[in-house]
């Protein structure tokens, strides 16, 4: 890609991606339906399944598991992505897109920079949920801050896969279904809501590469969530939590970045 | 004068359905051509190639000399579409949408912005400017559709079925804004379905038909193949009929027509129809032939369509109510 066209689909990204937001201003509904998922989330799993499950040290659950709802958060989140864009497609608007002289690749820089501001929003109100259920930050200002910086990271990066699902999907209703497969996993086998070790053998070991599992471990880290004198579990991309969670942020985006834009094109041109 | 459209040999499949097979055409700087065909003649196919929407699977075509296959966005530079689908966001206002398309078009904000205004103005927006577009009627969706087209001054337009599905006033109006358009020296092609549509705003008319072009023309030149003007008569006794097939038969240059109910003739009459149409008023008072109506109609585009195409003529509707419906086959084949 050249320096010109780099330019212009992020100059014709931010011009896609303030519609993107004018529109969740004017349909708030969508928000609203997408950020309760996340809030029963900590009350089901504070106040119901958090008394049976065991977290080494003395740290309390609702910590343990605040830092683990952020990353599960934001991967649920990239599905608005998914929607946003599937639904687009079957719009009016994206013929005009596409008999415009504007970069190709613009309605999806547009549609994943727009849910950023969808990911803060989300961000600001799981934040103050935790805080509701005695969540705390207990390190400094600093580290909390890149903490949600390496969330919205990591967010951004799923956006894309939910980008190239939302584009392969044949309607904005099956776009549940598919992202469902790729989330649920690497939710739920992770470190999110239970400890590494409370898993076993090869399981454990996913675990303790899944990035959703080091992007938890970092935020608990920077957040000061974990209880002293508790062993990190011992692989690399525990040890390094936030080094490996970007790299596999820059992964992804490379991956699916390109993916996307070919589907793009694909499905406008046939 | 420079051909500002052209496509040659343009040919488009889908699965065993040939959209286009083989379409050539020309616009000449500051005309109109009209594309009429039927529902799945392969128009909005047509306009979807010329338009970089989709890939034909042969020939070429360029806008403002600008090849469309090889250079897709510099031809989407030099042309303004606006679909037979409205292409605006619903979520935002008319405003919003066509600064958005401004901006995406390189204008500059101020400039999108001040262009918005200027189009919202022409347009008849202005006081619709600040509600989501989701709230406007059809016909200010199409208008506003149109303005969108219009926001670069784009040299070339192309409007797929700009008043299919619109209500006779909102019609009138689009039709308004077109002519004004052309007036102000726009290249214009436009698809319709609208016989009387193509009669009124385009100085040529291609017909098409299952992918190919069928019959080129002047309105008049196409009025010209289906013969000249002809005399129609409705009996008030179809047991005149024989009489007045007599009378009718001295003056016709062809065999005189007769309607399913036996009640109604036609007949097309040579050099001087309204001489014909005096003898034949005259004939009839000596035969004592009794009639509700006589006149003398000049052919209808919708009579060559009906040739050219060979649907039988009792088919058809009465001129401009064909085509309410949407090009749904078509629309179904290149989606």
């Amino acid at each position: 890609m050249s320096t010109q066209s780099l330019a212009s689909a992020l100059s014709d990204g931010w011009v896609v991606a303030q519609r993107n937001v004018i529109k969740i201003k004017r349909v708030p509904d969508i928000l609203v339906f997408v950020l309760i998922s996340p809030i029963m989330f900590v009350l089901l799993f504070a106040y119901v399944f958090g008394g049976a499950i065991d977290v080494p040290g003395n740290v309390d659950y609702k910590e343990f598991l605040v830092p683990g709802i952020f990353a599960q958060t934001v991967v649920f989140g990239a599905t608005f992505t998914g929607y946003g864009l599937a639904d687009d497609m079957q719009k009016g608007i994206i013929d005009r897109f596409r008999s415009l002289p504007m970069s190709r690749s613009a309605v999806l820089v547009g549609r994943t920079t727009s849910d950023v501001v969808y990911n803060v929003i989300s961000l600001v109100i799981m934040a103050l949920t935790g805080l509701l259920v005695g969540w705390r930050i207990r390190e400094g200002i600093a580290d909390a801050l890149l903490g949600f910086v390496l969330l919205l990271v990591f967010a951004y990066a799923i956006s894309w896969i939910m980008a190239y699902v939302g584009l392969i999907v044949p309607s904005v209703e099956v776009v549940n279904n598919a992202s469902f497969v790729v989330i649920m996993p690497l939710t739920f086998v992770s470190n999110a809501f239970v400890p590494t070790e409370s898993f076993s053998g090869p399981l454990q070991t996913f675990v303790e590469w899944n990035p959703v599992s080091t992007v938890t471990q970092a935020c608990r880290e920077l957040f000061g969530n974990t209880a002293a004198g508790v062993p990190v579990p011992d692989s690399w991309a525990m040890q390094n939590p936030v080094v490996y969670s970007l790299l596999w942020a820059a992964a992804i985006v490379a991956v699916f970045a390109p993916l996307s834009v070919r589907q793009y094109r694909l499905s406008t041109s046939k | 004068m420079t051909d500002m459209i052209r496509a040659s040999g343009l040919v488009k499949r889908y699965k065993d359905v040939e959209a286009l097979a083989g379409l050539d055409l020309t616009v000449p700087e500051g005309t109109v051509l009209a594309l009429l065909g039927p529902n799945g003649a392969g128009k909005t196919t047509a306009v979807k190639c010329l338009t970089t929407l989709i890939k034909p699977d042969a020939g070429s075509a360029e806008i403002a000399g600008v090849d469309v296959l090889t250079n897709p966005a510099g031809a989407r530079a030099r042309m303004g579409l606006s679909g037979q689908y409205a292409a605006v966001d619903e979520h935002l206002t008319g405003y919003e949408n066509l600064v958005m398309v401004g901006r995406l078009y390189h204008l500059g904000k101020a400039q999108a912005q001040a262009r918005a205004r200027e189009l919202l103005e022409r347009f008849d927006l202005t006081e619709a400017a600040d509600r989501p577009s989701k709230t406007y009627s059809g016909g200010m969706r199409r208008r506003l559709d149109l303005a969108g087209a219009l926001v670069a001054e784009p040299p070339v337009l192309i409007l797929d079925e700009p008043t299919t599905g619109l209500d006779v006033r909102s019609r009138q109006q689009m039709w308004d804004v077109i002519r004004e358009l052309v007036a102000s020296g726009s290249t214009l092609l436009l698809t319709t379905q609208y016989l009387e549509e193509a009669d009124r705003l385009a100085d040529d008319i291609l017909v098409i038909d299952h992918g190919r072009a069928i019959a080129q023309g002047t309105a008049d030149e196409l009025k010209a193949r289906t013969g000249g003007e002809r005399i129609e008569v409705v009996l008030a006794d179809a047991e005149d009929r024989e009489a007045a097939v007599r009378v009718l038969t001295e003056v016709a240059v062809d065999s005189v027509r007769v309607g399913d109910n036996g009640r109604e003739l036609t007949a097309a009459v040579g050099g001087s129809p309204t001489g014909d149409l005096l003898r034949v008023l005259q004939g009839f008072e000596r035969e004592t032939v009794t009639v509700l109506d006589v006149g003398l109609r000049r052919p209808t585009l919708d009579d060559v369509f009906l040739a050219l195409t060979g649907h039988a003529a009792e088919d058809r509707e009465v001129n401009g109510s064909k085509g309410a419906t949407t090009d749904e086959t078509e629309k179904e084949l290149s989606r």
